[in-house]
């Protein structure tokens, strides 16, 4: 719903969605994270540990237009980095509006 | 994400209905599935699943991956009748997951002071669910008592297929009720799917018990969508 008002106002839109989620992670398979290319959000796909990630990805894939396959989780250093430090693993498909 | 699909996608939401959106991740394809969409094969099985469970997920198919994201409508429980079972059955509900909205002409019983933080109608039921429609995700308990109020309400109910659908009285009276309701014009069908007497067979004595007993009828009438055949004692 927020993505279709943002596209309404003419803003380039991203869609984060959480699809896989192994172990203990805070959102479900199915939720969603809304960025435009301002990197201005709605929404969430974790608890706060990877939503900067996720938002500077989405500025890229806004550009570009191809969706891609972001994956988080113990086993990946830059989770660390990005602090999900919950013990889960979570995969989170980014596509762009249009 | 095809812009034509997000609307279609939350169109649907807005009427409350139930919608999968299917994405094939291969090639970032997307499609709106609907509740009454044919799909065969593996994939509808797992989009079948998808509705009933209201799970998302991932399905690998010929070698394909698809995302189901389910949208279920958040399901509405009204209770018709502001009695001492309806004061016990609001917070019980709220901690199941469901707000529940109670409908009472009856202005002396429908009071803010009796309900605290649950909406209260203090109208007709008819005329409430003229402007509030019921539908499918809707669960109707009526506990009035008085079939001026609960039979309009049960009609309705009917009528739209909620997914749960109790009435409170003994055998005796809902022999009287499905009297009524027959003379109405309804058929057996219709009103196997009244569960009564009311909730789950659990020995309810009492309000509090009793109230237990319909929320865990609802729950289990919820988790069991489409299969409504089955009965749900």
């Amino acid at each position: 719903m927020i993505a279709e008002s943002w596209m309404k106002q003419g803003r380039d839109v991203a869609i984060a969605t959480v699809i896989e989620t192994w172990g203990s992670s805070p959102r479900r398979a199915g939720s969603q994270l809304v960025v435009d290319n301002a990197g201005n959000f709605e929404g969430s796909v974790s608890g706060g540990c990877v939503e900067s990630s996720v938002i500077a990805e989405a500025v890229d894939v806004i550009s570009h237009g191809k969706a891609i396959m972001l994956e988080f989780g113990v086993a990946d250093e830059t989770a660390w980095k990005v602090g999900l430090s919950c013990g889960g693993r979570i995969k989170i498909y980014l596509e762009r509006l249009g | 994400m095809d812009p034509f699909c997000l609307k279609k996608l939350n169109q649907e939401r807005r009427e409350r209905r139930a919608v999968v959106l299917l994405t094939d991740l291969t090639d970032g394809r997307d499609r709106v599935i609907k509740e009454s969409d044919p799909v065969v094969g593996e994939l509808g099985e797992a989009i079948r699943k998808a509705f009933l469970t209201g799970q998302s997920g991932v399905k690998e198919i010929g070698g394909r991956e698809f995302f189901l994201n389910v949208y279920l409508p958040s399901p509405r429980f009204v209770v018709i009748g502001a009695v001492h079972i309806s004061e016990v059955l609001a917070p019980l509900a709220k901690i199941a997951g469901y707000e529940i909205e109670i409908i009472d002409p009856r202005s002396a019983f429908a009071t803010p002071e009796r309900f605290p933080d649950v909406t209260v109608y203090p109208d007709w039921p008819q005329d409430v669910l003229r402007e509030r429609p019921l539908d499918a995700y809707c669960a109707l308990a009526v506990l009035s008592h008085d079939p001026k109020i609960d039979d309009p309400a049960l009609e309705l109910a009917i009528n739209a297929g909620c997914f749960y659908i109790g009435a409170l009285g003994s055998r005796t009276t809902h022999a009287k009720r499905i009297e009524r309701l027959k003379q109405l014009g309804f058929i057996d069908e219709h009103l196997d799917r009244i569960n009564a007497p009311i909730g789950l067979d659990i020995g309810a004595i009492g309000p509090h018990e009793i109230a237990v007993a319909i929320i865990g009828g609802v729950i289990k009438a919820f988790r069991a969508r489409g299969h409504q055949d089955k009965d749900i004692n």
